[in-house]
C-alpha cells in the first residue's frame, strides 16, 4: 500500500519528531510512505477566521498534491477535519454561489482518502498493537477536531493501551477544548489562556509524566502553558509515544 | 434590541475582567458543571434521543420555510379564540404596542413572566419611561432585576450570584419594591425562596395586567405554550384581567402534535429533568376563567432578516433550552454579560449578530468569542451547528459581503480593524501556495533559531504573554526527509 504523508505546515516546521515518528511506524507496518514536497497547507487557519475565498487555493493547491494515492495520512485531528469536514463544504459554498463544480470536482478524490493518524492504523491497517514500549505514566486529552469533527473515539485509547511499559491515567475534564482555537488564542487570549490552565491543572492532578494528543497544535498550547506554569508534566504527540521501542525509547 | 447593552466593549475586552474575577469563575463554573452533568444523565435516559433531535430540527425548518403561511393561520385561530394580534417590526414598535395596551386598561404596573423577548426589547426600560411599572416574578430575574443587574444566562439569570450575594440584594431592595424581606434573613435556599413566595404573592392579588412572552405558538389552534419550573408565571397567566404576549415570529409550530418532541427535548436539555413541572397553554379567552382580555405581540426585529441567510437562518430553530451555555469552556470564563446581549453563550454569538448587524464593536467581535470546539452544536437539542455559523458571520465580519437589512438586500463592507490581519492572510496564503517561499522561510527560521525570543512583540504578545513558544528545531521536516530519502528538490 502506498500513501502520502500529509504532515502540515505546523508539524513539518516545528515538530518534525512527529514526522519522523509516523514514517517510522508506517514503514514497520509494510506501509509504502511518500511525502509529496510540493504540500503545504490545508488553509484552516484562513478558513476559520473568516477567509474563505483565501482558504480555497489551498484546497485547490492540496487536491494537486495528493491526487492519486490510496490513501493521504495525517498526525493531526483539526487539518484532517478540515479536509474531511469542511473541504466538501467548500465545494458546496461554491456551486451555490454559481461557481460550477470545479472545486467539488477537484476535492472529491482526496477527501474520502484522507485519514488522521490513529484512525488510519485502527480502521485500515486493522493494527492496536504496533509493538511499542514507553515506560512512563501518561493521560491522554482528545483534542476537540478530533473527537466531534473526526469522531476518533477511543480508537488512540485502545492503541496506547496496548503500549508495554506505560501507565495510561485518566485524564478529568477530558473532552474540554484545551483553549487554543488557532487564531481564538490570539484574538481571545485571556479566556484561551484560562481554558489552558485549567486543562494543565486537571493533567497535572493526575500525576502523569506525560500529557499525549493526537495534534500538535494543541500540545503547542497546552506545552506553551505547561513551562509557564512551571509543571513537570511534558506534551508528546502519540505517534511519538508509539514509535518508542525497547531498542530505540523515545524520552 | 434593547438600548440595554449598547456602548459595550467588544467580547475580549468585556471577558478580560470576568476571567480576572475569581468569585464569578467560581460560580459559573461550578452552576455550569453542576448542570453538565445532569443534563447528560438525562438525555441518556432516551433511546430516541437522535430521532428527537432530527425530528425538532426539521419541524422548525419545516415552520420557518412557510413562516409567512403558519404566522397568518396562527393570527387566525388567535383571533378566532377571542385574542387580538398585533404585529411589531423592531423593538420600538413593539413597547409602543405594549405601553398603548396598558395604558388602555389605566394601570401603572404590570406582572411580568420571565421572557427572552422582552427583555430583548427592554421592554421593562420602555413601560418605566411611559410612567408604568413592571415586575418581575420569576426568582432569578427577581433577583436580577432587585439588584439593579443584567441576566447572565438564558435558563439562571442569575447563574453568576451566589446565594450570600443573593441575601444581600433582598435584605436591601425588597422594601422599595414591595413587602421588605424577612428580618434576619438567612443565606439558605428554603429562607431566600419564603422571602421571594411572601414579596411575590402581594403582587400577584393585586395585579390586573401580566407580560408574558411564550415557549411555542400553535398555528393551528392559536394555543401559546409556557414551560417553566416555579409555577409563578401561571400565577401571572391565570391571576390578571388583561394578559399581553410578546413573542417572537419563530416561535410559531403547525400542529399541537409537534409539541410532543420539544416537550421532551426542552426540560431535559435545559434544566435535565424528565418534563418541566409547569407546562401552561392559552388560547384566546374564555369567559369562566382565566384574563378576560388576550393581546398577542408577534415581534419580527431583525427576525426576518435573519430568515433571508441561508446558513445563518438556523439560529431561529433555537428554543432557548441554554444547553449551549452550559457547555461552553468560553462562556464558563466569560461569563454572560461579556456577550453584550440577553442572548449569551453560543446562541448569543450566533445570535445577536445577526439580529442587530455586525456593525458595533461589540457584534463585530460576538463571532470569534468561540474555539470552534464544537460542544455547544454536540449537546443542541435542534442541532444548530453553531461552530458553522461561526464562522459564517466571520467571513462577512473580515470580508463583507450581500445581507438583508430591514428586508432590503445591501452590500456590506468589512468592518473596520481587520486591514492588517487581511493582509497577513494574503501573504501567507501567497507563501503557502508555494513550497519553495514556505520551505526558504523554515530554514531562515531554523538557522537564526537561537535569536527568537520565547515572546513575541506586536498582535503575537497575546499569546506569550502566557504561553511560551516551542522552539524550534535544527531541521524542518522535509530537509530531512530529503536528506534521508533523496527525492524531488524545491518545488516552484
Ligand atoms: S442554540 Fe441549541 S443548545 Fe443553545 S439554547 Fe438554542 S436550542 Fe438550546
Amino acid at each position: 500500500m502506498r500513501v502520502a504523508l500529509f504532515l502540515t505546515c505546523v508539524n513539518d516546521t516545528l515538530y518534525p519528531g512527529t514526522g519522523r515518528a509516523v514514517v517510522k511506524i508506517l514503514t514497520g507496518l509494510g506501509v509504502e510512505v511518500d511525502f509529496p514536497m510540493a504540500q503545504t497547507c490545508c488553509g484552516q487557519a484562513h478558513y476559520n477566521t473568516g477567509y474563505r475565498h483565501q482558504a480555497e487555493p489551498l484546497a485547490r493547491h492540496f487536491s494537486e498534491v495528493f491526487t492519486g494515492y490510496e490513501a493521504i495520512v495525517t498526525p493531526s485531528g483539526s487539518c484532517g477535519a478540515m479536509v474531511r469536514e469542511l473541504y466538501p463544504r467548500m465545494g458546496e459554498r461554491a456551486r451555490a454561489e454559481g461557481r460550477g463544480n470545479t472545486l467539488a470536482a477537484a476535492l472529491e478524490p482526496v477527501v474520502p482518502k484522507t485519514y488522521e493518524f490513529t484512525e488510519f492504523l485502527v480502521d485500515v491497517l486493522g493494527v492496536t498493537d504496533v509493538g511499542a514500549y514507553y515506560p512512563h505514566t501518561v493521560t491522554y486529552h482528545p483534542t476537540c477536531h478530533g473527537m466531534r469533527s473526526l469522531g476518533l473515539g477511543d480508537r488512540p485509547l485502545r492503541l496506547l493501551r496496548a503500549v508495554k511499559g506505560m501507565e495510561l491515567v485518566e485524564l478529568p475534564g477530558a473532552d474540554e477544548c484545551c483553549g487554543f482555537g488557532g487564531t481564538f488564542a490570539l484574538k481571545n487570549s485571556d479566556v484561551s489562556a484560562a481554558m489552558g490552565a485549567d486543562k494543565v491543572r486537571n493533567a497535572e492532578a493526575t500525576g502523569a509524566e506525560v500529557l499525549c494528543a493526537a495534534d500538535n497544535s494543541c500540545l503547542m498550547h497546552i506545552g506553551g502553558t505547561m513551562t509557564r506554569l512551571r509543571t513537570g508534566i511534558r506534551p508528546v504527540h502519540i505517534a511519538e509515544i508509539l514509535a518508542s521501542t525497547e531498542e530505540e525509547p523515545a524520552v | 434590541m434593547s438600548g440595554t447593552f449598547v456602548g459595550m466593549p467588544a467580547f475580549p475586552k468585556a471577558a478580560h475582567d470576568a476571567v480576572n474575577n475569581p468569585t464569578l469563575r467560581g460560580n459559573l463554573r461550578h452552576a455550569t458543571q453542576t448542570i453538565r452533568g445532569k443534563r447528560e444523565k438525562a438525555v441518556a435516559e432516551l433511546s430516541d434521543w437522535t430521532a428527537l433531535r432530527e425530528a425538532g430540527k426539521q419541524i422548525k425548518d419545516h415552520a420557518l420555510r412557510h413562516l409567512d403561511r403558519y404566522l397568518v393561520q396562527l393570527e387566525e385561530s388567535v383571533t378566532a379564540a377571542g385574542g387580538t394580534v398585533h404585529w411589531a417590526s423592531d423593538a420600538d414598535e413593539a413597547n409602543r404596542i405594549v405601553a398603548g395596551l396598558v395604558k388602555e386598561t389605566g394601570e401603572s404596573e404590570v406582572l411580568k413572566v420571565k421572557s427572552m423577548a422582552t427583555q430583548e426589547i427592554g421592554l421593562n426600560e420602555a413601560l418605566a419611561a411611559e410612567g408604568i411599572a413592571a415586575y418581575e416574578t420569576d426568582l432569578a430575574e427577581l433577583i436580577v432585576q432587585l439588584g439593579e443587574d443584567r441576566p447572565s444566562h438564558i435558563l439562571v439569570p442569575a447563574i453568576h450570584r451566589n446565594r450570600g450575594e443573593i441575601r444581600d440584594i433582598f435584605a436591601r431592595e425588597m422594601s422599595e419594591w414591595g413587602r421588605p424581606a424577612p428580618e434576619g434573613l438567612a443565606d439558605t435556599s428554603a429562607e431566600l425562596a419564603e422571602a421571594a413566595r411572601l414579596h411575590l404573592r402581594e403582587k400577584f392579588l393585586r395585579a390586573k395586567v401580566g407580560v408574558s412572552g411564550a415557549n411555542f405558538m400553535v398555528a393551528e389552534t392559536g394555543t401559546l405554550v409556557v414551560v417553566e419550573s416555579e409555577g409563578n408565571g401561571r400565577m401571572c397567566l391565570t391571576l390578571p384581567e388583561t394578559l399581553i404576549s410578546v413573542v417572537g415570529i419563530e416561535k410559531v409550530v403547525p400542529s399541537w402534535r409537534d409539541l410532543e418532541v420539544f416537550l421532551q427535548t426542552l426540560p431535559r436539555s435545559s434544566t435535565a429533568e424528565r418534563m418541566n413541572p409547569y407546562t401552561s397553554t392559552w388560547t384566546g379567552t374564555t369567559d369562566e376563567d382565566g384574563p378576560k382580555t388576550f393581546h398577542l405581540v408577534l415581534l419580527d426585529n431583525g427576525r426576518t432578516d435573519t430568515l433571508a441567510d441561508e446558513v445563518g437562518r438556523q439560529a431561529l430553530r433555537c428554543i432557548r433550552c441554554s444547553a449551549c451555555l452550559n457547555v461552553c469552556p468560553v462562556y464558563e470564563r466569560a461569563g454572560g454579560h461579556a456577550y453584550g446581549s440577553v442572548y449569551p453563550g453560543p446562541i448569543g454569538a450566533i445570535l445577536s449578530p445577526q439580529l442587530r448587524g455586525t456593525q458595533s464593536e461589540i457584534d463585530a467581535s460576538l463571532p470569534y468569542a468561540s474555539s470552534l470546539c464544537g460542544a455547544c452544536y454536540e449537546v443542541c437539542p435542534v442541532a444548530i451547528d453553531i461552530p458553522e455559523v461561526l464562522v459564517h458571520l466571520r467571513e462577512r465580519v473580515v470580508e463583507g459581503g450581500p445581507v438583508t437589512r430591514e428586508g432590503t438586500k445591501v452590500v456590506l463592507r468589512p468592518a473596520k480593524g481587520h486591514a492588517a490581519e487581511r493582509t497577513a492572510m494574503r501573504a501567507a496564503r501567497w507563501a503557502l501556495g508555494r513550497p519553495g517561499v514556505l520551505r526558504t522561510g523554515q530554514r531562515l527560521a531554523s538557522r537564526t533559531r537561537r535569536l527568537h525570543p520565547r515572546t513575541l512583540p506586536g498582535p503575537g504578545k497575546a499569546w506569550s504573554g502566557t504561553r511560551d513558544l516551542p522552539a524550534l528545531p535544527d531541521e524542518p521536516f522535509r530537509d530531512w526527509w530529503q536528506r534521508v530519502h533523496g527525492g524531488e528538490g524545491d518545488e516552484k
